[in-house]
């Protein structure tokens, strides 16, 4: 028995730390490009922290996106439930009953009602993700027209000494042309970022949920073989979904202290766009949650960049457009080559699966 | 055969509407043994299993497991109680590493210790001799090695009944020689394997005793070493022994005419197969040889332009064409039956005669369908002269038995009346029986002046339909058998020296 063959393959990269390493290098390429081209305004790192400043919200929604990616759904409707809950908790701060917790308590509970209903409907009564989640967004959307049509600003004092909190870095920042430091200056919304990204890394590595997301994003069929319950764990996927996009909301009216119909716009498609692009593959099993934040970086700087370059703002949409293409096809290319064990002709040696090399030493 | 008995199944009857699929049925495996569970596709193999690991609820019966009686009603709890089953296609998760298939699902722990994980299954891989390592993606390992990973998952859950189901129909040979190592072990320690195939020499090379089904009846136990295999065979058939070796008499090969029909110089494909030259004649049967992955079904899907060509030049009926789509080929009268029956080949929620019209139908265009009238009369037809066994013309084919939908797909390409048919692997996984129908019915479209290319991983298969084999190695033609040349040894021989 032992004599028969004990060498053990070397362990090659898995596909998502592959897929998350050419994330990796694209965001290191294209914030490096950036630094070159523009060092007046890259080169400062306020400018890389205004993309977390601005931005919270989008990588709060990218980051439960990402676990329903990986779980192999999708969510669409994570934009409008980000709107709508600015729109709410703004409505609920200006009302004489207002509190920072009281809206905080609605923006989770809205999430978590959207995140409930889309993840009973998908999981358990078995209906396509899209569509189930497309209907949750036209909801969510009336929902916030209803509300209110106007922007609401937000006066609440306790609110607005919130919105204008910030943290400097006293060790950080640069000299304006009157020799006066500028400390580097954070958002409380970043720190929200930075806490969730370390607890969903926890929780899609250690945790035996994440790992469930995995396998059922894998194959799920295989998944309920193994004895994971299956339906149990696409639901809380979209749980955590809506819950990131309940706590986005409130996130972005920190930021921009108004609910307005226009809020959280889009955001299903960017944070989509995001994931992709930080290697979370549509087909699901596939991805590393880093490479969601890492994906809003890549999307934001490219963003920037264009707008340092100063063209026209349909410009921007086509650049980015492009640019999508161009990395959802290099990626396919890299899965590809990786994929055809059988055709090993035209592969680098670094490239050539592993497997097929122990193969033949088994031959010999 | 004294050793202790751990499963008895007694009695068991089970019906599907219309259907007797099992009727007083009883099973008996014993503690270290390799039981085959041998018969025809439709025999009841894969109900019985099913029917004892709680896929299904039997009608009547019993099952006796250490002496008492048990009542599964998932293959979850079947598990739960020392029976595994490892199926054909392997149920693990490609994208996540060897040791979490292996652990994943098991507890109730809400974190997971990776360290500890890595080194229980390192052990496991180890006692067992498979060459894995546990921290390595699933869809990195061959299909053999994921079939000893799930079958490590099972043995680590302390089963006691491990049964496997078509473990080896994608393994080559080095390969199945590891699975049967692991068996052995496995049979060392006292497990008793429930072993399900269509590969006679296995059955004979790994079991310790058979059991016959057919037509959901027992026929009997039999000790392997005091069954030869041409009794099996006919027990398994239920004809006389006349009819198997009939096959064998009919030796006088059809050669060809002496009119080529197809001729490619030079052809090659992105599929990766060097460029070669291949002719074939009208009314001829030859085939490809060689081993899995030797190049055969990429040589035939450049032919058929199923694969992208990338260089040479084909003429029919000594005319130049260009073949650039499957499409291409079809309409210049070229049939092709793809290896993978379930992937490439049916359309599993279609009805029979849907599956049987189709490939007539994409020639004819789609704006134009066939009546309902006139598609009946072609799959009554065809489903009367290849014996298909269905009950109706409106069934789905998914709930067809592997070797109807074969049968199927094969009338699907007879209808669009080819001049030339290429079958790849068209006996694969399914029965005796159906086998030498199949190769009879090619001997006979050769007859009628039809020119076919069969492949099969049964050389000897090879040998007694065709006239000609072109023995293939590392995607290269290494040389051509005919005539006397024809026997197993020379085609062997063939593929070893690779050539000259």
């Amino acid at each position: 028995m032992r004599s028969l063959n004990t060498t053990k393959p070397k362990t090659r990269l898995s596909n998502s730390n592959l897929l998350f390493m050419i994330a990796g290098i694209i965001f290191v390429l294209m914030y490096g490009f950036a630094l070159i081209s523009y060092p007046g305004s890259f080169m400062q790192f306020q400018t890389f922290f205004d993309l977390f400043n601005l931005n919270s919200a989008l990588f709060i929604v990218t980051l439960g996106l990402c676990v329903v990616m990986i779980a192999g759904g999708i969510d669409i409707s994570v934009g409008a439930v980000c709107g709508l809950v600015t729109m709410a908790c703004a409505m609920l701060l200006q009302s004489t009953m207002g509190s920072i917790w009281g809206a905080l308590l609605l923006a989770l509970g809205i999430g978590t009602a959207f995140g409930v209903l889309h993840g009973f409907l998908i999981a358990y009564l078995e209906i396509q993700p899209f569509i189930i989640t497309l209907g949750g967004m036209f909801l969510a959307q009336g929902l916030l027209t209803t509300l209110h049509k106007d922007p609401i600003n937000v006066t609440m004092p306790a609110f607005v000494s919130l919105r204008n909190f910030t943290i400097e870095i006293p060790w950080l920042g640069t000299v304006n042309r009157l020799g006066y430091f500028i400390p580097c200056e954070i958002k409380p919304g970043v720190i929200v970022v930075v806490v969730l990204v370390i607890i969903f890394a926890v929780l899609m590595k250690w945790s035996r949920f994440g790992r469930n997301v995995y396998a059922v994003g894998g194959n799920s069929e295989s998944a309920r073989m193994l004895g994971i319950n299956v339906k149990r764990t696409m639901f809380f996927s979209y749980v955590i979904s809506g819950l990131a996009a309940g706590i986005s909301g409130f996130v972005f009216l920190m930021t921009t202290g108004a609910g307005n119909i226009g809020n959280g716009a889009l955001f299903e498609m960017k944070a989509i766009a995001s994931n992709v692009i930080g290697g979370i593959l549509l087909n699901g099993g596939v991805g590393n949650l880093l490479g969601a934040p890492i994906g809003t970086l890549t999307l934001l700087t490219i963003n920037e960049l264009i707008r340092a370059a100063g063209v026209q703002s349909n410009l921007q949409a086509i650049v980015s457009g492009l640019l999508l293409y161009v990395f959802i096809v290099l990626q396919s290319i890299v899965m590809s080559l990786r994929g055809r064990r059988k055709f090993r002709l035209a592969l680098p040696s670094w490239l050539k699966p592993q497997q097929l090399q122990d193969d033949k030493k088994i031959d010999n | 055969m004294l050793s202790e008995i751990i499963l008895k199944m007694k009695g068991i009857n089970k019906s599907f509407p219309g259907v007797r699929a099992l009727h007083n049925v009883d099973f008996v495996l014993r503690k270290g043994e390799i039981h085959a569970l041998m018969g025809e596709n439709g025999a009841g193999k894969s109900t019985l299993i099913k029917v004892l690991t709680g896929v299904y609820e039997k009608d009547a019966g019993q099952n006796i497991l250490d002496g008492e009686s048990v009542h599964f009603k998932s293959p979850q709890e079947a598990l739960n109680n020392g029976i595994g089953t490892v199926f054909q296609e392997i149920a693990l998760c490609p994208n996540l590493t060897v040791a979490e298939n292996m652990f994943i699902g098991r507890n109730n722990n809400n974190f997971v210790h990776w360290k500890k994980m890595n080194t229980r299954a390192e052990e496991m891989l180890d006692s067992l001799g498979i060459p894995a390592s546990p921290t390595q993606e699933l869809s990195s390992c061959s299909i053999a090695v994921q079939q000893m990973v799930a079958i490590a998952r099972a043995i680590d859950m302390d089963c006691k009944i491990l049964i496997l189901d078509e473990p080896t129909s994608s393994l080559d040979e080095d390969e199945v020689q590891k699975l049967f190592a692991l068996m052995r072990e496995l049979k060392a320690r006292g497990v008793g394997i429930i072993f399900i195939t269509h590969f006679l020499d296995q059955v004979y090379e790994i079991s310790d005793t058979i059991t016959v089904l057919r037509n959901g009846e027992l026929i009997g136990e039999y000790q392997t070493s005091k069954l030869p295999q041409i009794e099996l065979i006919s027990h398994m058939m239920g004809k006389a022994l006349s009819d198997v070796s009939e096959m064998k008499k009919q030796d006088q090969h059809k050669s060809g005419s002496g009119t080529p029909v197809f001729e490619a110089t030079a052809l090659s494909s992105a599929a990766g197969v060097r460029p070669f030259n291949f002719t074939i004649e009208k009314g001829e049967v030859n085939g490809f040889a060689g081993l899995l992955g030797s190049g055969r079904s990429e040589s035939v899907r450049a032919i058929f332009a199923a694969d992208k060509v990338t260089g040479g030049e084909i003429k029919i009926n000594g005319k130049k064409v260009k073949l650039k789509t499957p499409l291409d080929a079809m309409k210049n009268g070229i049939g092709y039956l793809p290896e993978d029956r379930k992937h490439d080949g049916i359309i599993g929620e279609l009805s029979v005669r849907d599956n049987i019209i189709l490939a007539l139908q994409v020639m004819k265009g789609f704006f134009r369908p066939f009546s309902r009238k006139q598609a009946e009369e072609f799959a009554n037809e065809y489903i009367q002269k290849l014996d298909i066994r269905t009950p109706s013309t409106n069934t789905p084919i998914q709930s067809l038995s592997g070797g109807n939908q074969q049968k199927v797909v094969l009338a699907r390409w007879l209808l669009t009346h080819p001049m030339y048919l290429i079958l790849d692997e068209p006996t694969r996984g399914i029965d005796v029986g159906t086998k030498v129908e199949i190769q009879k019915l090619v001997l006979k479209l050769a007859e009628d002046g039809m020119s076919l290319t069969f492949i099969s991983s049964e050389i000897d298969e090879m040998l007694r339909v065709c006239s000609r084999l072109i023995v293939m190695k590392d995607r290269e033609i290494v040389g051509e058998l005919s005539g006397t040349n024809l026997t197993e040894q020379d085609a062997m021989l063939m593929i070893a020296q690779g050539g000259k």
